[in-house]
């Protein structure tokens, strides 16, 4: 008992508070509120373990994702291999692992291209109104009109089907949500009278754009992000699946998915697996946004 | 022009400086037709009531009247040149170097995301091109010179982490940190405590001396202005009704309009018995102003020729009112006493 007595004084001496971080308190604050909500942590824990897989997994799987092995073909899911074999004989798990780097990859590059340009066209839509915030939007409108997947198909069928233009079609579609909200939170940031004060003070206005709009306008920004990508991993499965993405010894999941539909009454774990895989990436990314929005929200503060 | 001002040099020239607001359905007129002068070192003050367009008149001289709001008239002169004919890239370099404003809020005029150093490093690397370095040192000097205490601590701390009082001392640190000639202060005491009130004009005052700048004061305070002005312009409904030096104002009021506003202050060397006189009626909207003189319907003196809109006449004190009574054209009851009700 007397032991802690003693430590106590040497290990707390008043400490000069450090300067604190904003960044660093906002981030604990956030973090405690995000802990509260179990979904959302595991949602976040299960992205960390994806990206884990995609990064670590091809490394050690006992399989070569490409090599056919007829005479294993069709092998329902045993010792050897995990989620089965397909009709090519080869181990979905080592694909369903080499898979998930190309979901990854095509959702974090396509909301990360759409956030860029839907980012730029909504805050410069909201800082400057008028009419160049009515063509902006009017074009946004139009994108908007057309739905999402239905759009991209469109996009990727002139582009012709590659991995890159699937990419490129879910960001073109992602535009315009993320121009919406960024449109929204710049007009109100904007009429905070720190952003006179700046323009009172001389600075230009990709200055007070970049420099004093954009850092007040990121927490929307963040769980839109999230979400989309869940919507991209959803549509560039999808195009796949319709033949138009990832070309088919790519082990992409929509196309294994496309690929297992053949055998759905023979083998059915051929397309369980991938789908199962789609799902889970899916899901834990919305329901990761889903906590961010609660946690990142002021409304919600107790 | 009051002609106390001629031999002095001016900053500042406002000639009938007209601001409108536009909207689907009218103009309205928040600046309509102000002049006044602003000498070198010296303080204006303009007094007026909420919505008598003494904000957009400073937002004005800036050039940052947002839309729908436009300048449609008059002219700006800063050190003899039209502010008006200025493209908007010489603007920004007049901005915050040679004219700086400080506004209402403290608590919102500085950005939440960033510290109090970094915010006073805008202004050197916007005007001055500073580094890292030598832009800290320059926002500790003007943390200094507006004497926050601990400055060394202070400069990394963010916004909220200060109170209203040294927020605006930080506002001012900004305003101040490019050195400039003229400075706007809009309302700046209007969110504070009284006894921090009473410091923040104190250090106005104090870096107005040491910096020799002119300042242009807007405020609904009339007590602030007895501390802080030399001269004061009195608005209402965008129209400039009177402009005289400090003691003029107080002690010889010209229009109705200031009788009014000084008679509706607590005496501060007697105790009042019943209710603090009034002026009865409220500020028209600004789409329904009256075709004559804009306080006739709220004016006890007023009589026929109200009906028709005043000049801003310069008398012999070289102070200037907008009021028919001291015109020879006056129709009303000759032996009118505007300061009657005051001097009992």
């Amino acid at each position: 008992m007397s032991e802690p007595a003693i430590q106590q004084p040497a290990t707390t001496p008043p400490q000069p508070k450090k300067p604190s971080n904003l960044w660093m308190e906002n981030f604990k604050n956030f973090y405690k509120k995000l802990r509260k909500n179990k979904a959302a942590m595991i949602g976040g824990f299960l992205i960390l373990f994806f990206i884990i897989v995609a990064i670590l997994g091809p490394f050690l799987t006992p399989h070569d994702p490409d090599t056919p092995d007829v005479v294993n073909k069709l092998q329902p899911p045993s010792a050897e291999h995990w989620f089965g074999t397909d009709h090519h004989g080869r181990d979905i798990f080592t694909r369903i692992i080499h898979g998930m780097s190309i979901t990854l990859y095509v959702g974090f590059f396509s909301v990360i291209l759409g956030a860029t340009f839907g980012v730029l066209i909504g805050i410069v839509s909201g800082y400057y109104g008028g009419r160049t915030d009515s063509f902006l939007m009017r074009c946004m409108d139009v994108l908007l009109a057309f739905p999402g997947i239905l759009l991209a198909l469109a996009i990727v069928s002139v582009l012709g089907g590659s991995l890159r233009n699937v990419i490129i079609a879910v960001a073109i579609f992602s535009i315009p949500v993320f121009a919406r909200i960024v449109r929204g939170s710049t007009l109100a940031v904007k009429k905070l009278e720190y952003v006179d004060a700046i323009k009172a003070l001389g600075a230009s206005d990709i200055r007070i754009i970049f420099k004093h709009i954009l850092p007040n306008v990121t927490s929307p920004l963040i769980v839109q992000a999230t979400l989309s990508i869940a919507t991209a991993v959803l549509t560039a499965a999808g195009l796949s699946f319709l033949g138009l993405g990832a070309k088919p010894p790519t082990p992409e999941w929509g196309a294994m998915l496309s690929e297992g539909r053949n055998y759905l009454y023979s083998a059915p774990h051929v397309a369980f697996f991938p789908g199962i895989a789609i799902v889970l990436v899916v899901l834990a990314f919305n329901i990761l946004g889903d906590g961010l929005r609660d946690a990142l929200d002021p409304k919600m503060k107790k | 022009m009051p002609n106390t001002n001629k031999s002095e040099e001016n900053i500042l020239e406002i000639n009938n400086l007209q601001t409108t607001f536009f909207t689907e359905e009218s103009e309205v007129k928040a600046v309509d037709g102000v002049s006044f002068t602003i000498p070198k070192g010296k303080t204006v003050g303009v007094v007026g009531e909420s919505g008598s367009g003494k904000s957009i008149t400073s937002l004005s001289i800036l050039r940052l009247v947002d839309k729908p709001g436009k300048i449609v008239g008059g002219e700006i002169k800063f050190k003899g040149e039209n502010l008006l004919d200025k493209s908007e890239t010489e603007m920004r370099k007049i901005r915050g170097k040679e004219i700086s404003m400080i506004f209402q809020e403290p608590m919102t005029s500085l950005n939440p995301t960033y510290t109090v150093g970094q915010q006073i490093n805008e202004a050197f690397k916007i005007h001055e091109g500073l580094g890292k370095t030598s832009a800290r040192k320059r926002s500790l000097e003007m943390l200094k010179l507006v004497g926050i205490p601990s400055p060394e601590k202070r400069i990394d701390q963010y916004p909220h982490e200060l109170s209203g009082g040294m927020r605006q001392r930080v506002m001012i640190a900004i305003a101040l940190a490019c050195n400039p000639e003229l400075l706007i202060a809009d309302e700046p005491t209007t969110a504070l405590d009284v006894t921090i009130q009473a410091q923040i004009l104190e250090l106005i005052k104090d870096l107005q001396q040491k910096l020799h700048m002119s300042v242009l004061l807007i405020t609904h305070d009339l007590g602030v202005v007895a501390e802080t002005c030399d001269y004061v312009a009195v608005m209402y409904c965008g129209k400039i009704v009177e402009f005289a030096d400090v003691k003029s104002i107080f002690n010889n009021p010209q229009h109705p309009y200031t009788v009014g506003l000084l008679s509706s202050l607590p005496p501060h060397d007697r105790d009042i018995e019943g209710d603090l006189p009034v002026i009865p009626g409220a500020v028209p909207s600004p789409d329904e102003l009256p075709v004559g003189c804009r306080f006739a319907p709220r004016c006890a003196h007023a009589s026929d020729i109200c009906n028709t809109l005043p000049n801003l006449v310069t008398n012999e004190n070289g102070n200037q009112v907008r009021c028919w009574i001291y015109s020879d054209k006056w129709d009303g009851n000759p032996e009118v006493e505007v300061n009657a009700e005051r001097t009992t």
